[in-house]
C-alpha cells in the first residue's frame, strides 16, 4: 500500500477517531512512552483480569503514525494474555523491522498488519513502534 | 550571468524529480565541488604541513589557497585568522571549550538567546555548568526580533561572552549583530557568532561587524559536509588555549609540557581534511560568480511567492515576521490538525523535500509554545514553478489526512 492511501485508508480513521484514547482511574499498570527526538509522547494504561488484559487506554500526541498505531495495537491485545500480548508485540516489531514478512504469520495482527510498509521508511520506524515498545517494556 | 535554469545544470541532484528545500540543513553541491575533492586526491594528495618534499608542499599549498578564500569571502584581515574545522559545531564547541578556559570564573554570565540551535547552546551549558557561571537567555518577540532593550538589559558588567545566531534557523530573522557587538565592547565581553544560517545567503564582514568569533560551516554553502570555519580575531586567537591536543599544533614536546605551534596551527590538531578544504575553495569561487546580489534577490522573490501563496491557506501559520524580507529564505509553519512529521512522509510522496521536528532548537520551540514545526529553506537552485507545485501539494494535505478541507 501506498503511503497515501495507507493514511486514508487505515491511520487518518485511528488517528483523529481513536477508540481507546482516554484516562482509566484504576489501570493496574500504566507507562509513558516518548520518542525524544520527534516529540511523539504517549501513556499507556493496562487493567487486567488475572492474566487477561480486560482493558486498554492511551493518551499522548504525536505524528499519526504513532498515535495510530497505539489505537489498533490495543484494539488487539484487549482479551491477550500477557505472554500473548508480548508475542504480538514481537511480532509487530519483526514486520516493522522488516524481518518477517510472510502474510499468513502476520495475520493475528489484524489491522495493525496494515502499518507494515512502514518498514520501507526509516524514518518512522518509531513512530510505529512506540505504542508497542511502550507495551513491551510494561510487560516485559 | 547565468540564469537559474543554467545554474540547476551546474547541480546533479536538482531535476525536475526532485523539489529540494531543505538548504537550512544542507545544500546540495554543484559538479564541480565534488570534482575538487577528487582533483585535490588526484593531483596534490600528501599530508599537508609537515613534508619535506614537493608533493606534501603542494598538498600544503592548496590548503593554504582554501584558508585565503574563506579569508577573503568574510573580509578578514588574514588567513591566519580562519582556523579549518569540521563544521559550525566543532566551530562553536572550539570557541566554548577554549573562551571557557580562558575567560570564565565562578558567577560570571555567558550570554545567548533562547532562538539558539543546539550547537550554540549545549557546548556553552557545559561551561556554565563546570565553571559554575551563569547562562543567560535574550528573548526575542514573537516575529523572532531582538530589542535593543532586551540586548541592554541581559548584557551587563557579569557578562564574560556573549554568542549570537547571526540568523535564526527556525525564524530565519537576521538578529542585530552590531547592536549587540556594542554592547557586549561596552562591558568589556566577547562576541562569538554562529554564521551556519548567515554566510551562505548574505555578504558577511567580519571586520565591520567587529565580531571576535565568527563560525560557518561549508556544507550549507555547497561545499563539502566535514569542513567548517571558525574565524577569530589575531589577538584573541593568539591568547586562546587550544581545543584539541595532538599532532600537528605543537612545536616542542618533552615528557611532561609542550609548547603550542602558532595560530592557527595551534587549533587544527591531527592530519587537516585539505581535500574537503580544498572543494570549498572551489563552493566559494562559485558563490562569488553567483554573486550575493542574485542570491539575495532571488532568495526574498521566492519567500515572498511561499508566504502569499500560504497566506491563502487558512489552516497554515507561519512562524517569524510577517515580512519576506525578514526571513533569509526560511519559511518555519505548522498545517492545522497534521503533524509536521505526516507532512513531510506525505510531499515527500511527491518529491518534495522539507525539513520537519524541533529544528535542534527545543528550547525555542518550549518559547513558541509549539511541539513542532515545518520549515522549508530556499537557495540560489529553487524556482518559483517549485514553489507552486509545494503550494499546489500542500493545499491537500489536510484532505488526505481525513479533515474535509
Amino acid at each position: 500500500m501506498d503511503l497515501k492511501n495507507l493514511y486514508r485508508e487505515i491511520v487518518n480513521d485511528h488517528n483523529l477517531n481513536p477508540q481507546h484514547k482516554g484516562e482509566m482511574t484504576d489501570p493496574d499498570m500504566e507507562l509513558r512512552g516518548v520518542n525524544p527526538s520527534c516529540g511523539d509522547d504517549i501513556f499507556l494504561q493496562l487493567k487486567f483480569d488475572g492474566d487477561k488484559i480486560s482493558d486498554a487506554m492511551f493518551k499522548g500526541s504525536g505524528c499519526a503514525i504513532s498515535q495510530a498505531s497505539v489505537d489498533m495495537m490495543i484494539d488487539n491485545i484487549i482479551g491477550l494474555s500477557k505472554d500473548e500480548a508480548l508475542k504480538q508485540s514481537a511480532l509487530f516489531h519483526s514486520m516493522i523491522n522488516g524481518e518477517v514478512t510472510d502474510e499468513e504469520e502476520l495475520e493475528e495482527l489484524d489491522e495493525a498488519y496494515y502499518l507494515k510498509d512502514v518498514c520501507h521508511m526509516p524514518a518512522r520506524v518509531k513512530c510505529a513502534l512506540l505504542g508497542w515498545r511502550t507495551l513491551k517494556e510494561m510487560l516485559g | 550571468m547565468k540564469n537559474v535554469n543554467e545554474i540547476r545544470a551546474d547541480f546533479p541532484l536538482i531535476n525536475e524529480k526532485t523539489v529540494y528545500f531543505d538548504n537550512a540543513a544542507t545544500t546540495q553541491r554543484p559538479a564541480a565541488v565534488t570534482a575538487a575533492i577528487k582533483e585535490f586526491y588526484d593531483n596534490y594528495n600528501a599530508n599537508p604541513l609537515r613534508g619535506l618534499y614537493d608533493l606534501s608542499s603542494l598538498a600544503t599549498e592548496m590548503y593554504g589557497k582554501a584558508r585565503a578564500a574563506c579569508a577573503a569571502f568574510i573580509n578578514a584581515k588574514c588567513a591566519r585568522e580562519i582556523i579549518f574545522t569540521r563544521n559550525t559545531t566543532e566551530s562553536i564547541n572550539l570557541a566554548a571549550y577554549s573562551l571557557g578556559e580562558l575567560l570564565i570564573n565562578e558567577g560570571d554570565n555567558i550570554v545567548i538567546s533562547v532562538s539558539e540551535h543546539h550547537s550554540n547552546l549545549l557546548p556553552w551549558q557545559r561551561v556554565a555548568k563546570q565553571k559554575k557561571a551563569n547562562l543567560v537567555f535574550m528573548e526575542p518577540d514573537m516575529t523572532g526580533l531582538l530589542s535593543l532593550d532586551e540586548i541592554k538589559s541581559k548584557i551587563d558588567l557579569k557578562t564574560k561572552i556573549v554568542s549570537i545566531g547571526h540568523v535564526s534557523n527556525v525564524w530565519g530573522r537576521t538578529n542585530p549583530i552590531k547592536e549587540i557587538v556594542e554592547a557586549a565592547h561596552k562591558v568589556g565581553a566577547v562576541v562569538v557568532v554562529d554564521g551556519a544560517q548567515a554566510a551562505p545567503h548574505m555578504k558577511v564582514d567580519v571586520r565591520e561587524l567587529d565580531v571576535d568569533l565568527y563560525a560557518f560551516s561549508g556544507h550549507k554553502m555547497l561545499g563539502p559536509m566535514g569542513i567548517g570555519c571558525l574565524y577569530g580575531k589575531l589577538d584573541l586567537l593568539d591568547k586562546m588555549p587550544p581545543f584539541l591536543m595532538g599532532g600537528e599544533m605543537i612545536e616542542y614536546v618533552t615528557r611532561t609540557d609542550a609548547t603550542f605551534a602558532e595560530i592557527p596551527h595551534k587549533f587544527e590538531a591531527g592530519t587537516v581534511n585539505a581535500a574537503d578544504a580544498y572543494a570549498l575553495n572551489t563552493a566559494i569561487g562559485y558563490i562569488n560568480e553567483i554573486g550575493f546580489d542574485y542570491i539575495e534577490n532571488h532568495e526574498k522573490q521566492l519567500t515572498a511567492r511561499v508566504m502569499e501563496g500560504l497566506s491563502k491557506n487558512p489552516y497554515v501559520t507561519v512562524y517569524g515576521s510577517p515580512d519576506p524580507e525578514e526571513h533569509c529564505g526560511i519559511v518555519t509553519f505548522n498545517l492545522e490538525g497534521v503533524h509536521p512529521h505526516d507532512l513531510a512522509s506525505v510531499l515527500n510522496d511527491d518529491g518534495i523535500c522539507i525539513r520537519a521536528g524541533h529544528h535542534c532548537a527545543q528550547p525555542l520551540m518550549q518559547f513558541m509554545g509549539v511541539g513542532s514545526t515545518a520549515r522549508l529553506s530556499l537557495y540560489l537552485y529553487n524556482t518559483d514553478e517549485e514553489v507552486d507545485f509545494f503550494l499546489e501539494k500542500l493545499s491537500k494535505v489536510r484532505n488526505l489526512m481525513g479533515y474535509g478541507s
